[in-house]
């Protein structure tokens, strides 16, 4: 076998080789995250409706064949305004946790690769960022500078960056006292080669774990604040908005605020089992007796 | 012939992967412990000695399964025993004495409190009683202040003391059975002899049993009446050690008796040096501290010289620098004074104001391979890296380098693909030694390098050293604490005691009596094979450290 096409060197020999160890239960979940990314990404195409239209006088009506789950409180399509909904959702969920990760491992690695007082200032900077609730300092925030998509996702994501400045900087300090990151420094290698190189591969699974969860907080988090009316303004809606439009129905027994409560708490079950997964498989593969 | 006390009989221990095929880990053992003897159970690490011996107190690792044989223990089958009545058999009849005590004691309690434990709690003697037993203990182990030593933390004791103090916890309860797992392989060399001394001493006043599990076939014949030597979990040979360190009939114990550490018969004569070649590495009376403010010196007045070709192994127990030195002149720490000269040109101090072509010239390599090598870079790229790196070559030259390179240090080509948690010790300190020489320095700095393997292995890596240094004409600079394994390699020797060299030359004017004590102390350490070593051994040791504390 000539090196060159050796499995392991390439993208796919080594996705084969991850997925085939894939669990039943992560195998489901992943499928049910992607299924969900589809319908969001192509909502104008799936949607039946538009989901700002009032398509009935009737509101709460029963799920029905024009309308599968039947309409909300203004008698809009509720089908409609969740795929909608999941699509302002993980739009919002995506674009903060990206961020948050870019900036928040970004400062961490610094911190640790430099160390000394670069890392002791940055690191009680953060430290008192993070004694403020993070709920107050959002409603804070938004209330003084109103509520749009930009606003929306600074804030939160600038909340997430301390959370993951904490993690990524805690990970990098382990890794960064290894023999293999000083046999590197030895050989006179630069500070940004030790950090592509020898820090972020060791670091990796359990970054992608962490924006697992990172990710679902962060719907929670916009959900919460949709909730309060600080997040989504109507009529776009995201699924924390819309539990709370049709919050009031549950006393007269309808149960549509139940559809996009479900939806949040399924896709962030989802996303920690496949986390989970994710996790299990890095501390297999790691070397067990060091 | 007396009834034996513990009889094993055909044990076999699997382990199962994920698609439950058995591998055997032990497969039929059988052996006899007879009250007041010990037994070595004597092997490379993965031969299974560990397993056997925790078998014996019938547990096993966490997925690993007894799946055959019998565990007698006085006429009881351990292996048929409820986990409460097991309980009851461990720490009472059977006790353990594991690896490494720093890591068996709760540092957040105080030693009396956790030797003690186990008669306490199990009500089998009073507090009191407990505590005179271990004050007993602590006399007979000669640990210094008896009556007091067992108030203290465990960081406040050394290893060797904490290891002495293990086997009083282990023989508080006078067990008939003592299990003895590597006890000493995690300590000095001078510290060593103290503490095997005591743990023989301590079998034959208490007429116990004792399983004695190592690698290091010299230290066995000291301490042990009957040998087991084991090979991937089966038995290879069985005997008296007298019978198998004098007549080994197993090709396997023939090899394991010429790994053993004991001083070669044949000394390297020192290098012909021709006086006009500055030598590769100069180090001119050089002083460290760990940080400009600190007054106390690591290093003081250091002066060696490495010359083309040869090697210079550095000798010393823990904390005499010795490590630190090859940081200095590899340039991870500064001098405060003095200067390191390569070829004869003064090297900048720190790592990042040397030249490329400096840095390539000294590579450094690691003591522990498995930490060395970053586990998530396939091996072409360790190896690849530095190619690239100091000899600007390309990828796919660097690729063709990395297979030549393997072959060079007896690896498979196509382990160029795996990561280093793939490989075994030995194989990974192969790889970490193959990263130096990617470099084509002209010294290498070892740290320890065959310290952690197993004495088999570790002669192979030093048959390999000698080729290459044959091949490239490479200087060493041999960092270790065993002076048996620096006289097999080295022309000329340094001894380091408290960050000074005491003792310099060549193997056969340091070694050679009379020279300096601490020398002669280190000399004294290395176990011979034969049984009546150790007793001759410990009084002149002690005659020895009185000499140097003066």
């Amino acid at each position: 076998m000539t090196p060159e096409t050796h499995p392991s060197q390439t993208w796919f020999g080594r996705w084969r080789a991850t997925m085939s160890e894939m669990t039943f239960s992560a195998a489901i979940c992943l499928g049910f995250l992607i299924i969900v990314f589809i319908i969001g990404i192509f909502a104008p195409w799936i949607a039946p409706y538009d989901e700002a239209q009032i398509l009935t006088n009737d509101s709460f009506m029963p799920p029905s064949a024009e309308m599968w789950l039947g309409s909300d409180y203004l008698g809009r399509d509720v089908l409609s305004r969740l795929i909608y909904g999941i699509r302002i959702t993980l739009f919002l969920a995506l674009t903060i946790s990206c961020l948050s990760f870019l900036s928040g491992v970004g400062l961490g690695f610094l911190a640790a690769v430099s160390g000394g007082r670069i890392d002791s200032w940055m690191s009680r900077f953060n430290d008192a960022m993070l004694s403020f609730p993070s709920l107050m300092l959002a409603l804070i925030v938004i209330n003084s500078l109103g509520s749009s998509f930009t606003v929306l996702i600074f804030t939160i994501a600038l909340i997430d960056l301390t959370r993951v400045y904490r993690v990524s900087r805690a990970l990098a300090v382990n890794v960064m006292v290894m023999d293999y990151v000083e046999a590197a420094v030895v050989r006179g290698e630069k500070k940004w080669w030790i950090i592509f190189h020898e820090v972020l591969p060791n670091t990796l699974i359990p970054l992608a774990a962490e924006f697992g969860i990172r990710f679902t907080y962060t719907i929670l988090f916009i959900s919460a604040l949709s909730f309060l009316g600080l997040g989504v303004q109507p009529p776009q809606s995201d699924l924390g908005v819309m539990v709370k439009e049709n919050m009031q129905a549950l006393l007269y027994g309808e149960y549509t605020t139940l559809y996009p409560a479900i939806m949040i708490a399924l896709i962030a079950v989802s996303m920690n089992i496949f986390v989970d997964w994710l996790l299990l498989q890095s501390s297999t593969k790691l070397p067990d007796e060091v | 012939m007396t009834k034996p006390l513990l009889k094993v009989r055909h044990l076999d221990v699997s382990v199962y992967d994920r698609k439950n095929n058995e591998t055997k880990i032990v497969d039929d053992i059988s052996f006899d412990v007879q009250p007041g003897k010990v037994i070595a159970l004597i092997g490379e690490s993965g031969s299974g000695k560990t397993t056997i011996s925790l078998g014996c107190m019938g547990y096993t690792r966490p997925g690993c399964y007894l799946t055959k044989g019998s565990v007698e223990l006085d006429g009881v089958n351990v292996l048929d025993l409820s986990v409460p009545q097991l309980q009851e058999l461990r720490g009472r009849d059977i006790t353990y004495v594991a690896q490494s005590a720093a890591a068996s004691f709760n540092s957040a309690m105080r030693i009396d409190a956790q030797v003690t434990e186990i008669p306490v709690i199990t009500g089998s003697m009073t507090r009191k009683d407990a505590l005179d037993k271990a004050v007993k203990l602590y006399k007979s182990l000669e640990l210094p202040d008896p009556e007091n030593i067992g108030k203290r933390y465990p960081h406040q004791v050394s290893g060797g003391q904490l290891q002495r103090l293990m086997a009083a916890m282990a023989m508080i309860s006078d067990p008939r059975l003592l299990i003895l797992d590597e006890p000493t392989t995690a300590l000095d060399v001078t510290t060593q002899i103290e503490v095997l001394y005591s743990f023989k001493k301590l079998i034959s006043d208490n007429n116990t049993a004792a399983i004695y599990v190592t690698h290091d076939l010299s230290l066995v014949a000291q301490i042990a009446d009957h040998i087991l030597v084991l090979k991937d979990g089966q038995m290879v040979e069985y005997g008296d050690t007298e019978q198998i360190i004098s007549n080994p009939s197993h090709e396997y114990t023939k090899a394991l008796m010429a790994a053993a550490n004991v001083m070669p018969d044949d000394i390297h004569a020192p290098s012909i040096i021709s006086a006009e070649a500055p030598p590769i590495i100069e180090v001119k009376s050089v002083s460290a501290a760990y940080s400009n403010s600190d007054a106390k010196n690591v290093l003081e007045d250091i002066n060696l010289k490495i010359n083309a070709g040869e090697t210079l192994g550095i000798i010393g127990e823990s904390g005499s620098g010795k490590t630190t030195l090859g940081r200095l002149i590899s340039g991870l720490m500064s001098a405060k004074s003095g200067h390191v000269l390569l070829n004869g040109q003064p090297l900048n101090p720190h790592v990042q104001q040397r030249s490329l072509d400096e840095l390539r010239q000294i590579q450094f390599v690691f003591q522990m391979a498995d930490v060395a090598l970053n586990p998530r870079q396939r091996i072409n790229k360790i190896l690849g890296r530095p190619m690239m790196f100091y000899r600007g070559l390309s990828k796919s030259e660097a690729t063709k380098e990395v297979a030549r390179l393997l072959e060079r240090v007896e690896l498979p080509t196509d382990f160029a693909w795996r990561f280093p948690p793939e490989l075994s010790g030995g194989q990974r300190q192969r790889v970490n030694l193959a990263r130096a020489l990617a470099a084509e320095p002209k010294i290498i700095i070892c740290d320890e390098i065959t310290s952690a393997l197993d004495t088999v292995v570790a002669q192979q890596i030093l048959d390999l050293l000698e080729n290459l240094q044959d091949e490239f004409g490479l200087s060493y600079m041999f960092i270790t604490h065993d002076i048996a394994t620096v006289a097999k390699i080295a022309e000329r020797i340094a001894v380091m005691r408290l960050g000074r060299i005491v003792s310099q030359g060549t193997v056969r004017d340091v070694l050679t009596p009379p020279c300096h004590d601490y020398t002669q102390l280190l000399l004294n350490s290395i176990p011979e094979m034969r049984t009546d070593w150790l007793d001759e051994a410990i009084v002149e040791r002690r005659a020895l450290v009185k000499a140097l504390n003066a």
